[in-house]
Parts: C-alpha cells; sequence; structure tokens
C-alpha cells in the first residue's frame, strides 16, 4: 500500500499513446452516458400523449341528416372544432365556376392542408358537404360562418369564413384570401361517408393513408 | 492527476467570472479524504443520487397527478395504466421513498458506530437530523397522495395526533386539516407542501455538505487525518467507490422496482379512500414503524394522559438525537476501540429492530409489554447508558495515525501488542 496516492504509470497496455486507464476511463463514461439516456428516457416519454388521450382522438361518428342546406354545425374532433356546412345548390354552382380564383393565396390548394382526396375546388368528398378544421391558420381564433353574399363584408364577398380576431377570410371551400393575415387554406380532416347521413370524421376512406399530422398549419 | 489550473480558454474565461471549474477541482481533485474509508461510506452520496432520483420522477409524477379527493385515485391508476412509462416512474418514485430510508438509516448507524457526530462535526450531525425530520414529514404527506384506504386513515391518525396538545390541541388540528376532517382542503395542502419540501431538503443537504467539507470526513478509526500521508483525494478513489457502491445499489434497487413493486407497501392503498370504513389495521409505510411504536407503547405517566405521552414520546426520540453529540462523554469517536459501546451500540440496533416489529403488529398481547420495553430502552441508552459508558468504559489504545495503522509495519501503536482488527 503506498504511502501517497500516485497517479498511476503512463505504461501502454497495447493503445499507442494512450493507457488502458485512459481506456477504461472513456468506455465506463460512454456506458455510464448511454445508462443516463436510458433512464432519461421514459421520463422525457411520459409527456407524450398517454393512451388515453390518444384514444380520446379517436374518429367520431356525426349525422348529417338533419343539416339544412345553407347550415353549419360545429362538432369537436380532438378537441377542435370541426365545421361541417351543407352546400346549396347556388353555392355549389358559384365554387364549381371559381371567378374568384385570382384573388385566393392558393387556389389549386397546392400546400399540404387536405387529404389527397379532398384536393378539388370544393376541397370535399363530396360537393354537397364541406368538412374543414375550424382553426384559422393565422393564429387559431374560431373563423365565423358568413354564407350570405354582400353585407358587411362588402358588395364582392360571395360567402364564406371571415375570423373576427384580425380579419383572415376564406372562401365557400375553406380556401384563404390574399392580404389577409392567414397563410394557409382551413385545413380539412381526414374522413368519410360511413353512409348517407353518416361522416365519420377523424378516420380516412379506406382506400388512404393520408396522415393528419404532416398538414402544413392547423 | 489533477488538473492545477483549467485548460481551455472558455473554461478560463468561466472561470474568472463565476469559479464553478475552480470550485469543482478543489471539491473533488484536491478535497483530502480518509484513505481508509470503507463501504460504510457509501450511503451518503447513496442518499444523495436518491434524492434527485425522487426529485426529477417526482415533477414527471406531478405533471399527471391530480391532487382533488374525486379524482385522485384515479390519476394514479392512470399513470399506471395509460401515461407512457407511467408505471415505471410511479414503481420508482414509491420504492425510491423506501430505500431512501434504508440507506439514510443505515447512514445515521454508521455515524453513531463511528462517532460521527462528534466535535467537531457537532453541526453536521444536527443538519442530517433535519433531513431526516423534513423527509419524514415528506414521506408522510406523499403518502397521503394517491388518496387510497391507508393515505386517508394514516392521515386522519398522524394529524390527530396534534390534539394531544393541551389547550390549542384542536384548533392546531383543524388548522391543518382546513376543514372538520381530513379532506379536499387537506389533500390540496399537502400537495404543495410535498412539491416544496424536498427543495428546502435540498437546501439542507447543501448546508449538511458544507459542515461536512469544514473538517473533512470522519473515518472508521476514528482518528484525525494527521497530514497529506493519510488521506487522498476524493476524485478519482471515492468517485470509482460511490459508484461500485451505486451499481450494487442499482441493482438491489430495480430488483424491487421490476419484480416486487408492492412488496414494501400496503395493499389496503389499492382500495379508494373510504372515510366511512377504517381498514381493520392502520400502519404507516415500514420507515416510521418504530416511532410508531413508541408512540403507542406508552401508558398514562402521571398527570399526563397516554395519548399526550406517546405524542411527547415520539417526537422527544427525533430530537433527542439532536442532542447526542453532548451525550455521549467519551473522547473516542470510533467503536472499533471502544469495546463496552461496541455491543452497546447493537443492543440499539436490535432494539430499533424489535420496535418496527411491535409497530407492525396490533397492540395486544405480548407485543404491548415488548414495545414497553424496547421504547424504555431505546431512551435508556441515549440518556443514561451515552453517558455513563463514555465515562466507566476503558477505551482500547487508539493507533497513531491513519497512515501508520494501515501501514505494515510502519508506526508504532502506542502499548498495543496485537495487530488492529476490523469489528
Amino acid at each position: 500500500m503506498a504511502d501517497t496516492a500516485q497517479p498511476g504509470p503512463m505504461a501502454a497496455h497495447g493503445h499507442a499513446g494512450g493507457t488502458r486507464r485512459d481506456f477504461l476511463s472513456i468506455a465506463a463514461t460512454a456506458v455510464a452516458g448511454v445508462g443516463a439516456a436510458c433512464a432519461v428516457w421514459p421520463l422525457v416519454s411520459s409527456m407524450n400523449p398517454a393512451r388515453d388521450t390518444l384514444s380520446a382522438g379517436a374518429p367520431v361518428d356525426i349525422d348529417i341528416s338533419r343539416i339544412q342546406p345553407g347550415q353549419q354545425i360545429i362538432v369537436l374532433w380532438r378537441s377542435r372544432p370541426i365545421f361541417i356546412a351543407r352546400r346549396t345548390q347556388d353555392q355549389q354552382n358559384l365554387v364549381k365556376a371559381d371567378k374568384d380564383a385570382g384573388q385566393l393565396r392558393d387556389p389549386q390548394s397546392n400546400a399540404n392542408q387536405q387529404p389527397p382526396y379532398a384536393k378539388n375546388v370544393f376541397r370535399s368528398v363530396k360537393p354537397e358537404y364541406l368538412v374543414l378544421v375550424g382553426i384559422c391558420t393565422h393564429l387559431g381564433c374560431i373563423p365565423e360562418f358568413v354564407p350570405q353574399p354582400g353585407g358587411s363584408l362588402g358588395p364582392s364577398w360571395q360567402g364564406g369564413y371571415f375570423c373576427p380576431c384580425h380579419g383572415s377570410r376564406y372562401d365557400l371551400s375553406g380556401r384563404v384570401f390574399q392580404g389577409v393575415p392567414a397563410p394557409y387554406n382551413l385545413p380539412v380532416p381526414p374522413y368519410h361517408f360511413v353512409s348517407d347521413t353518416q361522416i365519420r370524421v377523424g378516420e380516412n376512406p379506406p382506400d388512404s393513408t393520408f396522415d393528419f399530422n404532416s398538414i402544413d398549419q392547423i | 492527476m489533477a488538473a492545477p489550473q483549467p485548460q481551455s480558454k472558455l473554461v478560463r474565461w468561466i472561470d474568472r467570472r463565476l469559479p464553478i471549474f475552480t470550485f469543482i477541482n478543489h471539491e473533488l481533485n484536491e478535497y483530502p479524504t480518509p484513505k481508509n474509508l470503507s463501504y460504510w461510506w457509501n450511503f451518503g452520496s447513496l442518499a444523495g443520487i436518491l434524492l434527485v432520483i425522487m426529485i426529477a420522477t417526482g415533477v414527471f409524477l406531478a405533471m399527471e397527478y391530480t391532487p382533488n379527493v374525486n379524482l385522485a385515485f384515479d390519476s394514479v391508476e392512470r399513470i399506471m395504466r395509460d401515461v407512457n412509462w407511467g408505471w415505471l416512474i410511479r414503481y420508482i418514485h414509491m420504492n425510491g421513498a423506501s430505500f431512501f430510508f434504508i440507506v439514510t438509516y443505515i447512514h445515521i448507524f454508521r455515524g453513531l458506530y463511528y462517532g460521527s457526530y462528534k466535535e467537531p462535526r457537532e453541526l453536521l450531525w444536527m443538519l442530517g437530523v433535519v433531513i431526516l425530520l423534513c423527509m419524514m414529514a415528506t414521506a408522510f404527506m406523499g403518502y397521503v397522495l394517491p388518496w387510497g384506504q391507508m393515505s386517508f386513515w394514516g392521515a386522519t391518525v398522524i394529524t390527530n395526533l396534534f390534539s394531544a396538545i393541551p389547550v390549542v390541541g384542536n384548533d392546531i388540528v383543524t388548522w391543518l386539516w382546513g376543514g372538520f376532517s381530513v379532506d379536499n382542503p387537506t389533500l390540496n395542502r399537502f400537495y404543495a407542501l410535498h412539491y416544496l419540501m424536498p427543495f428546502v431538503i435540498v437546501a439542507v443537504v447543501g448546508l449538511h455538505l458544507m459542515a461536512l467539507h469544514t473538517h473533512g470526513s470522519n473515518n472508521p478509526l476514528g482518528i484525525d487525518r494527521k497530514g497529506p500521508q493519510d488521506s487522498i483525494p476524493f476524485h478519482p478513489y471515492y468517485t470509482i467507490k460511490d459508484s461500485l457502491g451505486l451499481g450494487v445499489f442499482l441493482i438491489i434497487f430495480c430488483i424491487f422496482v421490476f419484480y416486487f413493486p408492492n412488496a414494501l407497501g400496503d395493499p389496503q392503498n389499492y382500495i379508494r379512500a373510504n372515510p366511512l370504513q377504517t381498514p381493520p389495521e392502520i400502519v404507516p409505510e415500514w420507515y416510521f414503524l418504530p416511532f410508531y411504536a413508541m408512540l403507542r407503547s406508552v401508558p398514562d405517566i402521571l398527570f399526563i394522559k397516554a395519548k399526550l405521552a406517546g405524542v411527547l414520546t415520539m417526537f422527544g426520540s427525533i430530537f433527542l438525537l439532536f442532542i447526542l453529540p453532548w451525550l455521549d462523554t467519551s473522547p473516542v469517536r470510533s467503536a472499533r476501540f471502544r469495546p463496552t459501546y461496541k455491543w452497546v451500540y447493537w443492543l440499539l440496533v436490535i432494539d430499533v429492530i424489535v420496535l418496527g416489529l411491535v409497530g407492525a403488529h396490533r397492540p395486544e398481547g405480548w407485543w404491548i409489554v415488548t414495545g414497553r420495553i424496547a421504547t424504555l430502552y431505546y431512551f435508556v441508552h441515549f440518556l443514561i447508558l451515552f453517558p455513563l459508558i463514555g465515562i466507566f468504559e476503558r477505551p482500547l489504545p487508539l493507533p497513531t495515525s491513519i497512515s501508520a495503522a494501515v501501514t505494515k509495519g510502519g508506526g508504532k501503536l502506542a502499548g498495543a501488542s496485537a495487530p488492529m482488527e476490523k469489528p
């Protein structure tokens, strides 16, 4: 037993320029680092949505049989407001004519704000029913449904959505106008028709694998 | 081995403005530690690491827990079933509390055996007792949070203790409860305080370490370091020894967490709290059992009713620890050189274990008498034996220095004929 602590001779044990001690130190530190990462991972992971939260985000079935033409209902899916609007024949014709396309930011719906089966001028599966996530893509308020043309929004207003917080405007397919703060069209959630009177919001039709988490702006 | 100056420019820039690196270097590399510390000296660092583990798991549990009497139990079950890794975080926290007490009790008994509470470490010891008290408060409040049967009824029994205080007792209890019984206000304030106390413990641990570093660690021989030949730098020798101890400890800890997570708990606490139904046996967690035994053992004494006497005895047993350094009159620190104290010490260990067993059983039959004898012995040990043994005992001759004692043939042992042996 030495009287004083010695740091140890610098005898290289087969490691050029380093000692066995160095190797052991580095190896032990590396393993300890892996251990620390393994210890921290469950704590970090626990903050992700829990199983019951995820299951509460399951798809919801909505009965659309009572919606009148020109009327909109709002339902909840994943704690978010979902607009389900039934367009009148006039409104469908307006959308199909698409006269105001030049005033829209993204008339072709090129941004990833909707599933492929809603990438059309109607931004929906069926022209008659519009399903949107009712959150303004600017800063998150719920836009008002203003289907009547004209009125306080001006003579050129054909109908659509108006967000009261900062004045963003969307058309009858939820496409955003130029010159307003909002950058993207209103998102379309995954949905499909279970029957003629029921829409299942939160689930793609069988032939689609669209991931709603991939959209640009909720 | 130790770098006298920080090397990189960044390190020097920081160190000039906030000498954290100099501080770490001083406390780890230069700090002289006796070179003969045994594994009984590992338990302090284990307790510190466990404190960090408890705070980390506790913070993440706090993100998912709801402190409302209608929701608390279910929120804990949700953690166990739905939260990612929630079962693991909860079991670590639950068993961590038990192991925190195991480690701390061993740490305390180490101090008792080797005289670590004696001059100049009296304040170090007293800070340790403060930490123990804070731990007990934290653990008690934490156990209430899941709002099981034992949570509720344990809280009821222990808060009712304070009604024993004459004149103001009942008002104090109402004040503690925030109502007419243990109920939602009680749960909420226990949650707030349970979150707070560990940080108070951290602060007191900081003071504890400051006091320690003033004179350095005691050692199994109980004699002071006389020079550099008696010490080695804390890093790397004791950092690596503490790491080994930590590894062994974690293995044992994980065996409980993964294979026997409920072995140290009470199954009654998996039943929702029911204020209208008292469980057949109300028992605190194992680490409180010796004190619980003392509480129930004391009969009417003179003009003091049993209830108050029991409360005073229980609190007295802990406050007694504060004045320990002045109760022990022996000039010799380590029990290795105190032949009488050495075996009397084991009587205390047996006594505490017996008290624990008494606390775990219903107070009937032989348990009552045993509990009274064991409680009496506890106070006799500290108040009578401690002072007397110090006066009448003839200690063995101490080695001249730590280095002399561990070096074969080096240094003379004053008057000793046989080589030193481990106890």
